[in-house]
């Protein structure tokens, strides 16, 4: 599978990430090197084969629903780029 | 004092019972040095006030007959691990001025044990890279250079600053990352000792996380018994971290020099790769036959989905990476460049808070993990990882206790010679470490000789999970036959 210019500039939203029109052939290409390496991996015979999630057979812990940690808001916010009163401050999201 | 920074951590540690030298000396040795060497890059950060502080507390310990395990070892800590009230940036942009409220478990565990901090190590960005050149604070020059040339040589990555600070003598050890080669290839490429022990053995909590699956924190140090004493530090459960394992660590440092008679060696045919620079064969042959003469028994064996496991490891890395850095959006902490609106902020602020490997990966990630492609990337990479894993676990149940292999494909190279044009020519230096993240293995580098050139050249061995003692022990034969190596003092 390779990716065209078009998939390049989504993916770039979907990730975030403002890309200049320059940058997108560059891009694709590095991507398309990338997606030609993992190719091979369709060679391999995965039939009912279970995908690994987690690497080491454990149980997951748990752990009683009661509250650990807090109060420390200054903590929180101390490298925050703006904050006021005790909130993160963003741009205006609704209109 | 230069002598006191040629010291290994057993040495210090006896020098320091025996009252021949003090804990503020050691650092102030170290602070020195570092001084001198910031040609190196090794360091992000040096904290000679920290280090005053800790070392003094040291002496104040070691007078009262209270001293820890690493009662006055100074040490670099690699940039990946938060530290409290001291500056950790990933090497990133976007963590520039990021200073945490909170100390990273396994760092804490150092400090526990009296341990000293000299200064933050510099690594590639977010640890994506396999020579420290991604770093926004730069490259780190190796202190290795090839005979009568002087050629800059990268120390590999990611953990490069931490690799060359030991290698150079900037620090006693030096704390690691490793998710994909980024402690052992390194180690292999500066004539140092790494290990990354078995997925689970030590903390992930406080560590910037790039790839969770794989990711592993372990040790630098100069020898064998040196990394042990570290990684007993290091490790151990916590619950802050669901995937750290509830088992008693042991006393690594025991394991070192321990006899290996009888065990069983796995020679992995697959890890024979095209295009093998000889000298690389020849050492690997060299090493089987040292641990053959200590009494273990050598057998070839297999492991087919080798060529697999870097490919495999791509889809996956970038994935959980992508995941990972989702958090950096310019709210919460780290860089915020302004936009119209919190949409063009975001793209704003990652676009220039990551460096070029970074937003490739995160892209990549975002796509193998996008609606269409889940189940023809991921899902199959993740099936594929199983196989990984279960070549080494019919390997292991049949009687192997550990596997030999080359670290890396070749020496180290020179800074700007690799990856320019395509990525996929850097990915290929994790070729033999790579497996060992994907099967959640420990694997631990130890250096074997040094090429025509001079250079360092490190071996592999993996063993059975949780079974770091075995690796330890091996190393350790190697290292005793092999001789250490230290690179000459140029700068």
């Amino acid at each position: 599978m390779s990716v065209d210019a078009d998939t390049v500039r989504r993916i770039a939203h979907l990730a975030r990430i403002a890309v200049a029109d320059g940058e997108v052939e560059h891009l694709r290409g590095e991507i398309n090197a990338i997606l030609a390496f993992v190719e091979q991996l369709s060679e391999v015979n995965v039939d009912g084969i279970e995908p690994m999630t987690s690497v080491t057979p454990m149980a997951m812990k748990k752990r009683p629903d009661v509250v650990t940690d807090g109060a420390n808001a200054d903590a929180v916010l101390k490298n925050a780029p703006a904050a006021e009163d005790h909130f993160f401050a963003v741009p205006k999201v609704v209109e | 004092m230069a002598e006191l920074t040629a010291l290994t951590i057993a040495e210090a540690r006896d020098g320091l019972k025996k009252k021949s030298f003090s804990a503020a000396e050691l650092a102030d040795a170290h602070l020195a040095a570092m001084e001198k060497a910031r040609a190196l890059n090794a360091y992000v950060q040096e904290t000679p006030e920290r280090a005053h502080a800790m070392a003094k507390a040291s002496d104040a310990r070691i007078a009262t007959g209270k001293a820890g395990a690493l009662e006055g070892i100074p040490l670099a800590i690699k940039d990946m691990f938060c530290t409290e009230g001291v500056r950790t940036t990933a090497s990133s942009r976007i963590l520039e001025n990021f200073v945490p409220t909170y100390e990273s478990t396994v760092s804490a565990q150092l400090w526990r044990d009296g341990a000293v901090l000299l200064g933050k190590t510099n690594n590639d960005e977010f640890a994506m890279g396999s020579s420290n050149e991604t770093s926004y604070f730069g490259p780190v020059t190796s202190p290795w250079r090839r005979k009568g040339a002087n050629t800059k040589l990268v120390p590999g990555g990611s953990s490069g600053g931490s690799a060359a600070a030991v290698a150079a003598n900037l620090a006693l050890g030096a704390t690691g990352t490793d998710t994909g080669g980024s402690i052992r290839q390194p180690a292999a490429f500066t004539g140092t000792v790494g290990i990354k022990p078995t997925y689970g053995r030590c903390s992930r909590w406080g560590i910037v996380a790039f790839a969770s699956s794989l990711d592993q924190a372990g040790p630098f140090a100069k020898t064998t018994r040196d990394a042990a004493i570290l990684l007993r530090s290091m490790a151990g459960h916590d619950p802050k971290d669901t995937t750290s394992v509830d088992r008693a660590v042991p006393d690594y440092e025991a394991a070192v020099g321990k006899s290996v008679k009888g065990m069983k060696i796995g020679i992995p045919k697959e890890y024979r790769v095209d295009g093998m620079p000889p000298e690389i064969e020849k050492m690997w042959e060299q090493g089987a036959s040292w641990l053959k003469a200590a009494g273990a028994e050598i057998v070839e064996v297999s492991l087919p989905h080798t060529k697999y496991a870097l490919p495999a490891y791509y889809i996956v890395n970038p994935a959980e990476a992508s995941s990972n850095l989702a958090r950096y959006d310019g709210v919460r902490y780290g860089l915020r460049v302004p936009g119209r609106d919190v949409i063009e902020m975001y793209e704003k602020t990652r676009a220039e808070g990551f460096g070029p490997e970074v937003r490739r990966r995160v892209m990549i990630g975002t796509y193998v993990l996008s609606a269409g492609y889940y189940d023809a990337y991921y899902l199959r990479a993740q099936k594929v990882r199983t196989l990984i894993k279960k070549d080494f676990e019919d390997c292991f149940k049949a009687g192997v206790h550990a596997m030999l292999t080359p670290a890396t494909p070749s020496a180290a190279f020179g800074i700007g010679e690799k990856g320019k044009a395509d990525p996929v020519e850097m990915y290929l230096n994790d070729v033999f470490t790579v497996t060992v993240n994907m099967a959640g293995l420990p694997g631990i580098v130890v250096p074997a000789g040094l090429d025509g050139q001079g250079l360092p050249l490190g071996l592999q061995l993996i063993g059975r999970p949780f079974d770091e003692e075995a690796i330890f022990s091996l190393g350790e034969i190697i290292e005793k036959a092999a001789g250490r190596f230290s690179a000459p003092k140029w700068w």
